[in-house]
């Protein structure tokens, strides 16, 4: 009698992740109200803030670039019902990849063989980091969760021991590496559409946005039109059956780990040889957990992580300028309105599913069977 | 006719201030501790505070909470209008060397280095291993075990100045004295992380420690805690952290950075800003000791009289410190 009927797929992937943000931001306008501030002048200061002044629009894409690779990393993850909140760890040892390329060739090669290999390397970096915790799990039973965060603590001892020792620059007291050659330096945006004509405001967006969608597509091609991706959602479907279909389980969540911590490792292409174009302490700045917010919300499809890590970018890049408009609203306040979003969006994502379903359901339900 | 005189000047001249000020825009991003970090940011705070109260001026604010935002702010705060900025941390060095270059006619400053060379950039450096050791010296003048601990914030060269001072000073007093020192992590979070302070103070403790120096950010709460509860004495840092733990904290090492932010502005608005580096030591009252009302039962005049005698020797240069970011060792 009180069966949920299942909720249509166009609901679960558009109507009911703009109720979770309306209801979000709802609570949040209460809060503005709150402490004495409109909310509705908050809200239009934060979208002005994230795509109508000149360089935020590039500012947004640049967060969003960001939580396109750690989302893709929690989603390939998640659909081997492998829960990796490792994407720290493995962006942060990314960036060690890219930067022993870019050290050791970039002086003496061209661009055109050192990007590449760096970004290839940043991704093998990452993809190792991860493959660790991935045989533990498979091979040895320790269960994912607990060994990809205790290597996220192991990834920043690792890179803090590197970046204050033997990689620091001299000269200065800065934990960080040297400036990287320019044919290890990715492009900005600025400067490639400049080339075609195009005026653009400062800001960190550079090429490996480019590289962050077709991330996007190499994502969907693999999990739903490969053999592998059908096996890795197998795995996730059901180990048992997997198995007894004959699918090498532990072989496929090595390899599903693997992949995850690529994607997560070349959010270093961004950081790394994009904006600061050195490895400075810290620079995962915590985009590796925000990651599954927006692998949740985006419900682990490349179309919704790319609508999710926009919405992040804009929340990111918005919530800055509210600090720098109102006095009274801090940089708590911002860390508090983006912590809503993702509490109505990750953590209570299902909380209207039912009473939605059951909406949509008596709506949408024929005549003859109400009659009845 | 000689008062009309007297009295137009005076109205010109307040014109002319006040068309100064309108002109005048100072502004301030803060790092990633926060404004009120009981400590490094907030000291920095308490200097922008004081000036404000003493000239009316506003001084425009920011606090960082990512590596990407501090080269954002910098360029915000310009386009509003700033003609002063300071930047607060030695990792915002990259952010306003860049921003200062594309911004000739805008006066940088910055707290914590001073490696940079622009001819807008005025820097400030701090002697923190001056400050340790004299309050090193105090700790092991105080300590009754003869043993004395430190705990440090991140492991990063910065801390091991102000651990390296420390020991030097211990070890000048007592030279059998055994000194325990604990970093509290590898991550920003160890700026902040009262419980794990707590945490290390009470090992150090149990391993005899009776005095303990921190040099963690708001991580030091937890250390003056710990310290309090097991009847042990504290040693506070960058700001006076006396007043904390009233009779528990033995004296703070002061590491004026809010004389730092009151002069940028100041001179700044005065029309004295002057780029280069500014080395803040001892001698230059850069770095110092805390006596007020809630340590005075603490000092006891010996202690009193080794401290002022090692900060005399070090400001007549008989005594040099050893900086452990000048070659990334520690003699100790």
């Amino acid at each position: 009698m009180n069966v949920t009927p299942p909720l249509p797929k166009w609901a679960d992937l558009i109507l009911l992740p703009l109720i979770n943000l309306f209801a979000a931001f709802f609570v949040c306008g209460l809060i503005v109200l709150a402490i004495g501030e409109n909310p509705f002048t908050a809200l239009n200061v934060m979208i002005k803030g994230a795509f109508f002044y000149p360089e935020s629009l590039g500012y947004t894409l640049y967060y969003t670039t960001n939580f396109i690779f750690t989302g893709l990393a929690v989603a390939t993850a998640f659909h081997a019902l492998m829960f990796n909140i490792g994407g720290e760890g493995q962006a942060y040892i990314g960036g060690l990849g890219a930067a022993v390329v870019a050290l050791l060739f970039g002086p003496n090669l061209p661009m055109l063989i050192v990007l590449p290999l760096c970004i290839l390397s940043s991704a093998a970096f990452g993809a190792l980091w991860a493959l660790i915790p991935g045989y533990l799990q498979a091979k040895r039973g320790s269960h994912i969760v607990i060994t990809t965060i205790m290597f996220n603590f192991l990834a920043s001892s690792l890179m803090v021991w590197l970046l204050a020792g033997p990689l620091m620059q001299q000269g200065q007291q800065s934990p960080q590496t040297v400036l990287f050659a320019d044919a290890a330096q990715l492009p900005q945006m600025r400067e490639v559409l400049g080339y075609f004509g195009f005026e653009l405001a400062n800001s960190p967006w550079n090429l490996s946005f480019f590289i962050a969608l077709i991330a996007l597509v190499v994502f969907y091609i693999l999990i739903w039109k490969t053999r592998l991706g059908y096996e890795i959602r197998a795995v996730g479907k059901n180990q048992e059956a997997a198995r007894y279909a004959g699918i090498n389980v532990a072989k496929i969540i090595i390899i599903a780990m693997a992949i995850s911590g690529a994607f997560a490792g070349l959010m270093a292409t961004n950081e790394v040889l994009g904006v600061h174009n050195r490895v400075i302490l810290n620079f995962t700045a915590g985009y590796g957990f925000t990651g599954i917010a927006v692998a949740l919300m985006g419900r682990n499809h490349p179309i919704g992580i790319f609508l999710a890590s926009l919405l992040f970018g804009a929340l990111y890049q918005g919530g800055a300028e509210l600090d720098f408009e109102f006095t009274s609203i801090t940089r708590e306040m911002v860390v508090l309105i983006q912590g809503m979003i993702i509490l109505f969006s990750g953590a209570l994502a299902y909380m209207f599913n039912p009473s939605l379903a059951r909406l949509i359901a008596r709506i949408s339900a024929p005549k003859e069977a109400t009659d009845g | 006719m000689k008062l009309k005189t007297t009295l137009m000047t005076a109205a010109f001249s307040m014109a002319a201030t006040i068309a100064m000020g309108a002109d005048f825009k100072p502004a301030v991003i803060y790092d990633m501790g926060g404004k009120f970090d009981k400590s490094f940011n907030e000291g920095v705070w308490a200097g922008v505070k004081k000036f404000t109260d003493e000239t009316g001026v506003e001084v425009m604010e920011f606090e960082v909470t990512n590596e990407a935002q501090r080269e954002q702010a910098m360029t915000r705060m310009v386009q509003r209008g700033a003609t002063v900025v300071l930047g607060v941390g030695f990792a915002q060095a990259d952010a306003i060397d860049k921003i200062a270059g594309e911004n000739p006619d805008v006066q940088f400053s910055i707290i914590d280095v001073s490696w940079l060379d622009k001819p807008n950039l005025r820097q400030y450096a701090f002697k923190e291993q001056e400050g340790s050791y004299i309050v090193g010296v105090a700790a092991a003048m105080a300590s009754e075990t003869g043993k004395v601990g430190f705990v440090g914030g991140m492991d990063i060269p910065l801390i091991r100045a102000f651990g390296c001072g420390y020991v030097q000073g211990v070890k000048a007093t007592k030279a059998d004295a055994e000194v325990f020192e604990n970093m509290t992590g590898t991550t920003p979070t160890a700026w902040n992380d009262p419980a794990k302070g707590a945490e290390l103070t009470q090992g150090q403790i149990d391993r005899g420690a009776d005095v303990i120096y921190q040099a963690a950010g708001g991580t030091g709460v937890g250390v003056i805690q710990a310290a309090k509860d097991a009847g042990k004495l504290s040693i506070g840092v960058d700001s006076n952290q006396n007043h904390m733990a009233p009779g528990s904290v033995l004296t703070s090492m002061l590491k004026r950075v809010d004389v730092a932010a009151y002069s940028t502005f100041k001179d700044a608005m005065d029309g004295n800003f002057t780029a280069g580096v500014q080395n803040l030591g001892l001698a230059e009252g850069g770095v110092g000791w805390a006596l007020d009302e809630n340590n005075a039962e603490l000092i006891t005049p010996e202690i009193k009289a080794a401290i002022e005698d090692a900060t005399a020797k070090i400001v007549s240069g008989d005594v040099v410190v050893h900086d452990y970011r000048a070659d990334n060792t520690c003699p100790m």
